[in-house]
């Protein structure tokens, strides 16, 4: 696993010396900002009116501010995750590194691991933004920090497997926009799956919504750690870059 | 070093390579001669473990690369036809990752990037960014890469390709100076590279091999009889070039007599000899005897050129040419 990391850290680099993660960095800030700022906003009026009208029923930080907006961090993700993967194997395969990266003593799986690791690296630089803004709630208020780090633990492992299936796509073209786009819409799809149980129950239905990358958040975002949920994700992404390793693979049988 | 047997590769529309086995011995420098689309590129794919055989068996130092791509990958340093470099990353930086992958660590890593560095020239653009580097300075850099774990076997694609002539010198002199520590491959489709680089050359066209030798034996086999090329002037007159084709003719041991090229006072004649029997001096003698001027009498030494178009030329071609010969 030596040579994952010695891929891990040039991808990390090349994420780091291109604009790419500067730029993601800061959509992110800002949108999460936004979107964190007007839902606190919302949040201290509505307290202020129920604490005027005589209610005692206390607000609760963690189910009325912080989920919510745990949820929205995975909606901006879905925008983010392709510009994370896209270049991953596209871009080798459009220099001709890929050439490369194939006569070395290194095996597929550890390329694929470090690429991987680096693009989940990114996305958890992006989460510790939205931790920052979380911070100021700490120093105000009283949230209860485990179900937090639950709902963290949760987001990332869907981007974990939203990250695998992108390294997947990107091993399928030489065109980063292509793979990005396509990753893209491969997203948004398993994102509104889930939308299909909520008017039918058949069996299809079911299968459909079980595939939903969203549905299984659901869990994690109340704080609560359920293993059904968290194998889901597992195994979406040891799915994705099995596939990837496939793609590699008939990539030189092919070709 | 390196074994070929009976390589096939087959792509989904074409055959790129096509049955054709050869050997290259430990330290000996190697030319991989074709045109364009002969197969070289995909050959030397299949060699570093790129692209797997269709057909056939290929061993580097021992290993299949098939079974144990890895033990061959390891000994292997490839340059492949576009230097594979990251556009973003410094010289330094670039050495340093290629020489982790290739399993290097610590001092030894330092040294080696060092050592190649220094060997390639490319000592005064270490801490450049690989994108802003000149054409010349990527092609060394990419040697640089290939070398720095100090593989037993180099394998180099169109290594002067795109390069002005004064580099493809610097890249030749470079390349014969690595041939002692290593075992050298290198495909090109210009001719004189050959000669110039290479001890052993092999031949391919249309993915099939045309002929392995040595560079010299293949010169001296196309040659077959010796011809020599003749420059005749007339002393102070025009040159009757009849008569001095009947002259020359005359001379025993001279099989043909070819006006090549024909001007006033001068004319240029291709004397095809029997073998062995050709005397030069005879030739000199005669001119001089028969009043003209000898400007230049020097053996029409077949450049590999010719070799490789009389071993690559089609069959219809090679007709062709059989019927020029028979009167019409
Ligand atoms: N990836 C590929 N897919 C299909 N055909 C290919 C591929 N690469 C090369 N070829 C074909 O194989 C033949 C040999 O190509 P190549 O090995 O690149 O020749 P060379 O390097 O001698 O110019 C050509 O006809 C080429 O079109
Ligand atoms: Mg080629």
């Amino acid at each position: 696993m030596r040579n994952a990391w010695i891929i891990c850290r040039k991808e990390l680099s090349s994420y780091f010396v291109s604009p790419v993660a500067y730029f993601l960095l800061t959509m992110f800030a800002v949108v999460f900002g936004f979107f964190f700022w007007t839902a606190l906003g919302y949040f201290a009026n509505a307290s202020l009116q129920m604490q005027m009208s005589g209610q005692t029923f206390p607000l609760n930080l963690n189910e009325q501010l912080i989920r919510p907006l745990l949820q929205n961090v995975s909606v901006i993700s879905l925008f983010l995750i392709p510009m994370i993967t896209m270049r991953l194997f596209a871009e080798e395969k459009r220099t001709g590194t890929i050439e490369l990266l194939a006569t070395s003593p290194v095996r597929d799986l550890e390329i694929i691991i470090g690429k991987w690791l680096a693009a989940m690296m990114l996305y958890a630089c992006l989460l510790i933004f939205t931790a920052l803004n979380f911070a100021f709630l700490f120093k105000y208020g009283n949230p209860d920090w485990k179900p937090l780090l639950v709902a963290y633990l949760g987001l990332l492992l869907q981007a974990g497997a939203l990250l695998a299936i992108g390294t997947f796509i990107s091993t399928l073209t030489k065109n980063q926009i292509i793979a990005g786009a396509a990753t893209f819409g491969v997203a948004l799809l398993m994102f509104v799956l889930g939308w299909v149980g909520e008017y039918e129950s058949s069996t299809w239905a079911r299968v459909l919504s079980y595939l939903s990358i969203n549905a299984h958040l659901e869990s994690f975002s109340r704080g609560v750690l359920n293993s059904k949920d968290a194998v889901f994700y597992i195994s979406m992404i040891f799915f994705g870059l099995f596939l990837t390793a496939r793609s590699l693979e008939s990539l030189r049988w092919r070709s | 070093m390196i074994n070929v047997k009976d390589l096939t590769k087959r792509y989904a529309r074409t055959v790129a390579v096509d049955g054709i086995s050869f050997d290259v011995g430990k330290g000996q420098i190697v030319g991989f001669l074709g045109p364009n689309g002969a197969g070289k590129t995909t050959t030397m794919r299949i060699l570093t473990c790129f692209l797997p055989p269709s057909d056939g068996t290929v061993t580097v130092a021992g290993f299949d690369v098939l079974e144990q791509p890895l033990e061959v990958k390891k000994r292997i340093g490839y340059l492949p036809e576009t230097p594979p470099i990251y556009q973003e990353m410094e010289t330094d930086e670039y050495l340093r990752f290629v020489g982790q992958l290739k399993g290097l660590t610590g001092a030894e890593l330092e040294r080696r990037i060092n050592y190649v560095s220094e060997r390639c020239s490319i000592s005064d653009v270490r801490k450049k960014l690989l994108g802003k580097l000149s054409k010349g300075y990527r092609q060394r850099v990419g040697l640089a890469q290939a070398i720095i774990h100090n593989p037993d076997v180099l394998i180099l694609d169109e290594p002067t390709a795109g390069l002005d002539p004064k580099q493809i010198n610097e890249t030749r002199d470079l390349i014969r100076s690595l041939a002692g520590d290593h075992t050298i491959i290198l495909s090109t489709h210009i001719l004189p590279e050959v000669e110039q680089t290479c001890e052993q050359v092999v031949i391919i066209n249309k993915g099939r091999l045309v002929a392995t030798d040595s560079v010299r034996n293949l010169q001296a086999r196309a040659r077959g009889a010796e011809s020599v090329v003749l420059e005749v002037a007339g002393r102070d007159t025009a040159l009757d070039v009849g008569k001095v084709q009947q002259r020359l003719q005359q001379i025993a041991g001279v099989g043909g007599v070819v006006l090549r090229n024909q001007f006033d006072s001068h004319a240029v004649f291709e004397i095809e000899g029997q073998k062995g029997a050709l005397v030069r001096g005879d030739l000199a003698r005669a001119v001089v005897e028969s009043g003209w001027d000898l400007n230049e009498l020097r053996p029409a030494a077949m450049s590999l050129e010719e070799v490789f178009l009389q071993l690559t030329g089609s069959e219809a071609q090679a007709q062709a040419a059989g019927a020029e010969g028979v009167p019409a």
